[in-house]
């Protein structure tokens, strides 16, 4: 089986129910995308399929052939930081920063279809991703600040 | 001059106590390389060494060579830290102290950056590693912050003061003409310049201090004590980080702990053809451990449920008695002062729940085996205490066993133990290659201990003004800190009874104080209603400490106490407290609807001496406040006969988005007074403070956590 991850092309295991995640972190050695409880309560391990946020631990491998998957390791292009990533440095939006992938990559999804949240559709938005280490007040800082820094034009 | 000593409380600083659960025992033995075995690692350059000295042992042998080797010099685990500048001009700094979020890999950098007079991004780390670094008991008890960032001022300190030295001597010029700035000793009659590295090249040069290194005084920070984001940041939000969950190495194979079905179970038969059967699947079995490995992590769920164990319990006991039980089992029963003082007396009884320490990051290990030489990678607050539990396991000397901590997904003390490292090392010792295993959540939220719960019986009287004439505290097993009040009470009884815990428990952020304060503050809230006084103005009457006023007046005054209700269903609630170094006062309004709590701001004042990074110490603050939130209103682990009945977050509620008030922190900062770490104490101010609001909007007293009321 093929899967496209970051742009590019990889042929994986077969299986049809290992989940993404585990293709993603062992198969793939992406380990920015993380494990937090594999039953979707947690959102540490959230990738995007064509631009759309979803759990990797819920998500069979074979749910992902022929989409295009984005991993935390793909939104630097050229160098340079996704406006999100360059916006959760800013706000100093992490602790442990073991939530922080799936942070970004919500908020990624979230800004592409509402490039301009207002707080509530931010804290709603981003309501099934966990930081144990109480980060939130920064993190809704730090999609703030990548909305005015047109993070929803981005990949 | 006294130095630190990590290993115990500082005496110096007020009201420092060690939470009864965390270990404080260096091991009676530690089988660490010779000194010089480190300098040659080390090569050439400059080297501080920081030689740890009780007071008594320094008035005993004048010199830290009690425990000393050949020639009375310190060995390893007589220093604690030291500070290298390689002939590049690479500045290294090693301590036995871990990051696991509280940012002390930036605070500690800031620290020697400011000796130095340098920036931070020149300063290395190398944190917990037990053949690196120095002896450490453990990143643990908030003590960072008001012991490691001092020790390692005075290091860097003495660096300096070598590295004018050495300026002196080249330039022909007197010390006190020199300058330094950014890596550099410059001469400004001259113009001339060195930097560190030219400095020390073709020199190997050794100090070994106490104290007496002349500090930078706080009130003169540059550098420490200002704003600095994060130094490995960047490396997280590209997900380049590897915490120990990422680690892979060649051959590696994924392990999976197959658990017994109770707590206190023993195997009483395996089957394991079925799931030896499967390709690449290997099982383990060694008394009561019972564990598969395999090439591929997707198969560990099929691998597991392959084997056919059955296990043996005894009957144990459940949440719904648990408070009935920790009472019943105390060694010693109250012994209550007949009182006859005050012209207002209140009796109650508060509880708190045992809670899981949830870390985002279940607990980790990679084990690797070379021959009889062990090497661990494991997220631990405690890498040298990790250590001799793997010594002990596997019956090896300390010596052929390292334990390295990479990246952790945070702990919160709850990761003090080495259950998980030893569990990989077996699984590895079995596979002959090395294996990786991660605890599943529910492990994590099963096989982990938990914050102790507790029951504590309060009794206190006060005058119509509001003066406290009596006060007896009673706590069953949540512990000692924070036990006594700090108002100016003249016979206050404040007492621990140890009992019987039907779970295991264990260290947690602020876990004695936050039940203590609990109790006491709600009691304080009783105390003042009864008396029919104001809540704020009958701890001001109570409090004669000026720092306990301080905060007070701090966090009342920004939060606008006293004025008017505005809403139906709402209420303000307020807290004072002190812990491990830091004063705290929290004032807080909230809306009950329908029997719902929503917290809508949190004024929280903090003192913790001079602030070392205000931007990171409100990050802290913050996040313990959110922390204490789930504490307050949510957390509770239901157990019965030995199972968890929770264990998956879906049905243990932390907080989220949704919970978050309006945070409003005010700092209080003493820059004449020595800095106290933050991790902690900020976590106790929540649940009093929301009990006491509950009680102004609905007129219901909650003396049980979570905060629960019937709709
Ligand atoms: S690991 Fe997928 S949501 Fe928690
Ligand atoms: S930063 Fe630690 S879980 Fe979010």
């Amino acid at each position: 089986m093929d899967l496209v991850v970051n742009g590019v092309r990889h042929s994986i295991r077969n299986g049809p129910a290992r989940p993404l995640l585990a293709v993603l972190r062992d198969e793939l050695d992406l380990t920015g995308t993380k494990y937090g409880c594999g039953e979707g309560q947690c959102g540490a391990c959230t990738v995007l399929l064509d631009g759309a946020p979803v759990r990797s631990c819920l998500t069979p491998a074979k749910a992902a052939e022929g989409k295009q998957i984005t991993t935390i390791e793909g939104l630097e292009s050229n160098g340079q930081l996704h406006p999100v990533q360059q916006a959760f440095l800013d706000a100093d939006a992490l602790q442990c920063g073991y939530c922080t992938a799936g942070m970004i990559m919500s908020s990624v999804g979230l800004l592409k279809k509402n490039p301009n949240p207002a707080e509530p559709e931010i804290r709603s938005g981003l309501q099934g991703n966990l930081c144990r280490c109480g980060t939130y007040p920064r993190i809704v800082q730090a999609v703030r600040m990548a909305a005015q820094n047109n993070g929803g034009r981005h990949a | 001059m006294p130095d630190f000593d990590l290993t115990l409380p500082d005496p110096t600083i007020p009201g420092f106590e060690v939470d009864r659960y965390e270990l404080r025992e260096r091991p009676a033995y530690s089988f660490v390389p010779d000194r010089r075995d480190f300098l040659k690692l080390l090569g050439g350059g400059l080297v501080v060494l920081l030689a740890l000295q009780s007071p008594a042992e320094a008035q005993e042998s004048g010199g830290g060579a009690r425990r000393g080797g050949p020639g009375g010099q310190a060995t390893p685990q007589d220093i604690g830290a030291w500070l290298h500048i390689a002939e590049s001009g690479l500045i290294t700094v090693y301590t036995g102290k871990v990051e696991m979020g509280q940012n002390i890999r930036t605070s500690l950098a800031q620290a020697v950056a400011e000796e130095l007079r340098t920036s931070p991004g020149r300063i290395e780390l190398v944190m917990g590693d037990t053949m690196l670094t120095p002896f450490d008991i453990g990143t643990v008890g908030s003590m960072t912050t008001p012991i490691m960032a001092p020790q390692l001022h005075k290091v860097a300190a003495a660096a300096r003061e070598m590295l004018l030295d050495l300026a002196a001597q080249q330039f022909q010029a007197g010390r006190a003409t020199l300058t330094l700035a950014d890596g550099q000793i410059v001469n400004p009659a001259t113009g001339k310049s060195l930097t560190f590295g030219e400095l020390t090249k073709g020199r190997k040069l050794t100090r070994t201090i106490t104290a007496d290194a002349q500090v930078t005084p706080a009130t003169e920070w540059k550098i420490a004590g200002h704003d600095l984001h994060k130094v490995n940041a960047r490396s997280i939000v590209t997900g380049k980080e590897r915490y120990t969950s990422d680690l892979k190495l060649p051959g590696m194979l994924y392990g999976r702990v197959v658990r017994p079905a109770a707590f206190n179970a023993t195997l009483a038969s395996l089957e394991t053809k079925q799931a030896d059967q499967l390709p690449g699947v290997l099982t383990v079995h060694d008394g009561n451990f019972v564990g598969v490995a395999c090439d591929d992590s997707a198969k560990l769920d099929q691998a597991a449920a392959a084997v056919k164990a059955d296990w043996k319990a005894p009957a144990q006991t459940n949440s719904r008695e648990l408070f009935a039980h920790l009472k019943s089992r105390a060694a010693k029963a109250a012994d209550w002062q007949p009182d006859p003082s005050g012209d207002v007396h209140v009796e109650a009884t508060y509880q708190v729940p045992y809670i899981a320490h949830t870390p985002l990051e279940p607990r980790a290990a990679v084990a690797n085996w070379e021959g009889d030489h062990l090497t661990v990678w494991t997220g631990t607050q405690r890498p040298f205490g990790v250590r001799t539990e793997l010594a002990q396991a596997f019956g090896l000397p300390e010596d052929k066993i390292r334990v390295i901590v990479p990246p952790t997904g945070s702990g919160y003390g709850g990761k003090h133990t080495g259950e998980c490292a030893v569990e990989a090392a077996r699984l590895a010792k079995a596979a002959g290659k090395p294996v990786k295993l991660q605890w599943t959540r529910e492990d994590e939220f099963t096989w982990a201990y938990f914050r102790p719960a507790g029951v504590i019986d309060v009794r206190g009287s006060a005058r119509k003004d509001g003066a406290i004439t009596s006060w007896q505290f009673h706590n069953y097993n949540s512990g000692n800190a924070a036990i006594r009040s700090p108002y100016n009470i003249p016979n206050q009884i404040a007492e621990f009874h140890a009992t019987d815990s039907p779970l295991r428990q264990g260290s947690y952020r602020g876990l004695a104080a936050s039940a203590n304060h609990f109790a006491r503050e709600s009691h304080m809230d009783e105390l003042a209603r009864a008396a029919g006084m104001e809540p704020a103005a009958f701890r001001l009457k109570n409090a004669a400490d000026p720092r306990l006023r301080a905060v007070i007046e701090a966090a009342t005054e920004r939060f606008r106490w006293g004025r008017a209700k505005s809403r139906r269903g709402q209420g303000f609630g307020m807290m004072a407290g002190f812990d491990k170094g830091g004063y705290v006062s929290a004032c807080i309004e909230l809306t009950v609807l329908n029997g719902k709590v929503r917290i809508d701001r949190i004024v929280q004042s903090f003192e913790c001496g001079a602030i070392v990074n205000p931007d990171q110490l409100k990050n802290q603050i913050a996040g313990g406040t959110i922390m204490g939130i789930g504490g307050a209103l949510f957390e509770a682990v239901e157990f019965e006969n030995g199972r968890i009945l929770n264990p998956r977050l879906s049905k243990y509620r932390v907080p989220r988005f949704s919970d978050l008030p309006e945070i409003d922190i005010v700092l209080v900062d003493r820059k004449d007074l020595p800095s106290a770490g933050a991790g902690e104490t900020p976590i106790v101010a929540v649940a009093p403070a929301v009990a006491n609001a509950i009680f102004d909007a609905t007129g219901k007293r909650l003396r049980s956590l979570p905060l629960k009321l019937d709709a």
